[in-house]
């Protein structure tokens, strides 16, 4: 679904980060290279920034640094 | 000869990571950041007056991709403290405007957007790693 060298945009950031974590709600901005996220989950319950960061990231591998220039992001564990 | 072929570069990030309480990899220089990320991060750091090593990942892109590895982490900068992975930009200001950063770092945690009174820029010499490939 997301082949080729199409640029991404904030809507399909959001609609695979909520897909990819459960029960996940993102805010997603950003303007085709650089991306902010705010994306809260009760995925996050108990783990660590680092490791609350590294889901989001894992959504999108290699795309990150590459496709995805930036991703800045804020995680909130939430009930 | 170990089973996978011997990654001296790996090891050699390894090291600089082991043997600085802090070290931040980024893009460009402290004093001549290369990303708005990095040169943010730096500024943390320097607002603090903390001394830290740092990496230029720029100079050759095996750098970046052996951090990543070693450290499961995509994105440039990232700080390590004692040894573990702290952060990049984003969990570094976050860490900075909660105090935990200080903490971490063992600073005076008492008041994080404190005015610096006696400017101490003068962070250690930047490591320089690429040319041990």
């Amino acid at each position: 679904m997301t082949a080729g060298p199409v640029s991404a945009t904030p809507d399909e950031l959001k609609a695979r980060i909520e897909a990819e974590i459960p029960n996940a709600r993102a805010v997603v901005t950003g303007d085709g290279h650089h991306f902010n996220a705010i994306v809260s989950s009760p995925a996050f319950r108990g783990l660590s920034r680092i490791a609350q960061h590294r889901l989001v990231y894992e959504v999108f591998g290699d795309e990150v640094g590459d496709r995805i220039h930036a991703l800045s992001i804020q995680t909130k564990a939430d009930d | 000869m170990s089973d996978q072929s011997t990654n001296p570069l790996r090891d050699e990030i390894q090291k600089a990571i082991s043997e600085n309480r802090v070290i931040l990899f980024m893009k460009g220089t402290p004093e001549q950041p290369m990303c708005g990320f990095s040169a943010r991060t730096v500024a943390v750091l320097e607002s603090m007056r903390q001394s830290f090593a740092a990496v230029d990942v720029l100079p050759d892109p095996r750098i970046r991709q052996e951090l990543s590895a070693l450290s499961n982490w995509p994105t440039i900068p990232q700080l390590f403290i004692d040894g573990e992975l702290v952060g990049g930009c984003d969990i570094v200001t976050e860490m900075y405007q909660s105090g935990e950063l200080q903490e971490a770092l063992g600073l005076d945690a008492g008041a994080p957007g404190e005015a610096a009174p006696e400017p101490e820029p003068a962070p250690q010499q930047p490591l320089s790693i690429e040319n041990r490939l």
